[in-house]
């Protein structure tokens, strides 16, 4: 391994197995592994395309310019059979036995049909006629910040949480993990659903609040049994010795030392996340009409699935690349940071 | 020697409440630590040597606390107790505050290097950053001038290329590197005293040389006060001036390092001068003590070491000797805790002698008795 070696030998007497171990927790022998894994690296494309557009769509106000509009004279799109759905939703009491149950934006002035597969609208519209793609780019931005942010947030008070309970140990450990148990045997959705109807009803900032919260006692724990080896380590004992705050000591010296298996445990947590606000949305719960989540979107899909299953599907779609993203990413990380594996 | 010691323990006792009992790992010591000087502090694995010098710091954890016992340094109380009006014991008034404890003792005035170097610097921050740190936090200087006193620390502690080594990752040290990362960690804050706690167990003798030549120049430069925790007498002959062997928590003989060495007063300093391997000595010739350190939960009645002592007697396991003063070393005491000196007028000489019974060391611990067996 090219960079752990670099590494070693520029330690001029520094040589031997316990050295060559602690070579492999470098950042930059990490990313060297990270590239050479090839799920890693496809977790990582995956999440890095996913952000981008996130970000993009944060950017650019104006997505429509991305779509096939401007060469609206080729007709190219509609041979793929993929764009081959109906263009129009039947209006009440016109259908078949397959007809939603009901169409409520069906009195709107402006026709709203869920249009098929066009050069203006690649993946159609929706039964409020608006354009699909630029719903599921924007869509992206939702998922992702959500996921990030919720998550962030267990991680935050988990972290906190743990440190706290594993480094002082006896009653404070005992109080803190007793009630972190409690919070764990609820089952996140319904403490979820809960939460934000108590904190004041839907929203998808407390949904993401409420995700968080439901997260703390899976990185608490982890972060405990961690701190529990760490705070053993002579190098506590000896910035004790050196009178460094007990909280500098947790945030300087016992979580950076705790951190590396949490950090692949969030990682994989966002894609979690990003299911259970999906999951939210679908319910009514998390983000509201008329932002673009894809959760919500599914939700509406699901109306139309005789009709139009392509609803359903460009959405579910999205969630499961993201997801499937982040589940690479973080299994490479997992394997890149543990100095056990060898390559 | 100057009158007042820098730092005075007096009848210091810790004890950890466990499961199984209270272990007595420090069982009323008494010592002095004298500006300038190095004093050891020796004996096996178990003793109580680190909790001892731990608890100076008062850094003993739960479920270990110190239960009594006097520390006194530069005329401050680092712990005490007095008689509350309801009969108990309770902490003085003057004894220092936690906070006053952390601010001002640790790392300022008392500082210590600790046994393993490798396990000693964090992993995840360069070598100079945490000399750096720990030197902004306590002397107060800004980022860059506490970056250049951290330079010229390791300078100071012959690492080569401070510049360069600044910028590295512990693991990128050796042992014997990083022990003088730890001292120069140490020396920082031109502390009074720095406990070292077998800062030499974990390097092999060549870097051992070096570290102690090290200690000793700086140690001259600095006027540091050093307590040398160590189970080698080797390094005490060769760096400290007074001595303090402890057993099962006691201290049992007490002097200056020429008298212990040549004229020692205690069976059980005897012993360990016997059982050190020396290349002028087959091992055929060591004599290593029999049996292995009762556990501190229940120790032997009388005197603690008298299952293991070649010397003892029927009175032995009776009287308990206090450390006391059994000859003069010029104008300092020396002082065994061993009634076959004529200070302790028990009728030693009268006794009958037992012959040593390692094997009752079995009551002590299934462990223990495992190692014993070992020996034989």
């Amino acid at each position: 391994m090219a960079v752990g070696e670099s590494q070693v030998d520029s330690g001029t007497d520094a040589a031997g197995e316990d050295e060559e171990v602690e070579a492999r927790v470098g950042w930059r022998y990490t990313v060297a592994r990270i590239r050479k894994d090839t799920t890693a690296r496809w977790g990582l494309y995956v999440v890095a395309f996913v952000l981008f557009v996130a970000i993009y769509a944060a950017v650019d106000s104006n997505l429509s310019r991305l779509t096939f509009g401007q060469f609206s004279d080729y007709t190219f799109a509609k041979l793929l059979p993929i764009f081959d759905h109906p263009t129009r939703i039947p209006p009440p009491g016109e259908g078949t036995q397959h007809m939603p149950p009901y169409f409520p934006l069906a009195e709107q002035p402006w026709n709203p049909l869920p249009a098929g597969g066009t050069l203006e609208h690649p993946l159609g519209t929706d039964p409020s006629g608006r354009d699909y793609f630029t719903r599921i780019v924007y869509g992206t931005q939702v998922s992702v910040f959500v996921g990030i942010v919720s998550t962030t947030i267990g991680l935050a008070g988990g972290t906190i949480v743990g440190a706290v309970a594993g480094y002082y140990g006896g009653r404070v450990d005992d109080a803190l993990m007793r009630l972190v148990e409690t919070v764990y045997a609820i089952p996140p959705l319904i403490l979820i659903i809960v939460f934000t109807v108590f904190v004041g009803g839907a929203n998808i900032w407390y949904a993401v609040l409420g995700v968080g919260i439901a997260f703390v006692p899976v990185f608490a724990r982890i972060i405990r049994s961690r701190v529990l080896s760490i705070r053993e380590m002579d190098y506590i004992e000896a910035a004790r010795a050196s009178g460094v705050k007990d909280r500098d000591v947790i945030l300087r010296h016992v979580v950076p030392n705790s951190f590396a298996p949490v950090l692949v445990y969030a990682t994989l947590q966002i894609g979690v996340t990003i299911l259970i606000v999906a999951g939210l949305s679908f319910l009514g719960y998390g983000a509201q009409p008329p932002t673009p989540d894809w959760g919500q979107m599914l939700n509406t899909a699901h109306g139309y699935m005789h009709s139009n299953v392509w609803l359903s599907i460009w959405p579910g779609l999205a969630i499961m690349i993201t997801i499937m993203g982040f589940n690479l990413f973080g299994d490479g990380l997992q394997d890149a940071l543990d100095p056990r594996i060898e390559d | 020697m100057s009158s007042e010691p820098l730092l005075r323990v007096e009848n210091l006792k810790t004890q950890f409440f466990t499961e199984t009992g209270t272990v007595r790992a420090v069982d009323g010591i008494s010592f002095e630590v004298y500006e300038g000087e190095i004093v050891g502090l020796v004996g096996e694995s178990g003793a109580g040597k680190s909790v001892a010098s731990m608890s100076l710091l008062r850094l003993v954890e739960s479920p270990g606390e110190i239960v009594d016992g006097e520390i006194t340094y530069k005329g401050e109380t680092i712990f005490g107790l007095e008689e509350g009006p309801d009969g108990d014991l309770r902490e003085r008034d003057d004894v220092l505050s936690n906070e006053e404890i952390r601010t001002r003792i640790r790392g300022n005035e008392i500082a210590v290097i600790f046994q393993d170097p490798m396990e000693s610097l964090n992993p995840v921050f360069t070598v100079g950053g945490q000399l750096r740190e720990f030197i902004e936090l306590n002397r107060g200087l800004s980022e860059d001038e506490a970056r250049l006193e951290a330079v010229d620390m390791l300078r100071e502690v012959g690492i080569p290329d401070p510049e360069k080594r600044y910028d590295e990752y512990p693991h990128q040290f050796s042992g014997g590197m990083r022990q003088r990362v730890l001292i120069a960690m140490a020396l920082a804050c031109e502390p009074s005293l720095i406990i070292a706690d077998e800062p030499t167990t974990a390097l092999d003798v060549t870097v051992e040389g070096q570290i102690i030549d090290l200690v000793d120049e700086l140690q001259q430069k600095y006027g540091t006060s050093f307590i040398w925790v160590t189970h080698d007498l080797g390094v005490v002959a060769e760096i400290c001036d007074r001595v303090n062997v402890m057993y099962l928590g006691e201290i049992v003989e007490q002097a200056p390092v020429d008298e212990l060495f040549y004229d020692t007063k205690h069976p059980y300093t005897d012993a360990l001068l016997d059982s050190i391997p020396r290349p002028d000595r087959t091992v055929e010739d060591l004599e290593p003590i029999e049996g292995v350190m009762p556990e501190a939960i229940n120790p032997p009645s009388g005197c603690r070491f008298h299952p293991r002592c070649p010397d003892a007697r029927e009175v032995c396991r009776r009287v308990h000797p206090e450390n006391r003063r059994v000859a003069f070393a010029g104008d300092e005491p020396h002082r065994a805790a061993c009634v076959k000196h004529d200070a302790f007028d028990v009728g030693y000489d009268e006794s009958v002698p037992i012959d040593p019974e390692p094997e009752l060391m079995a009551d002590a611990g299934s462990a223990s008795a495992d190692g014993g067996e070992d020996r034989e």
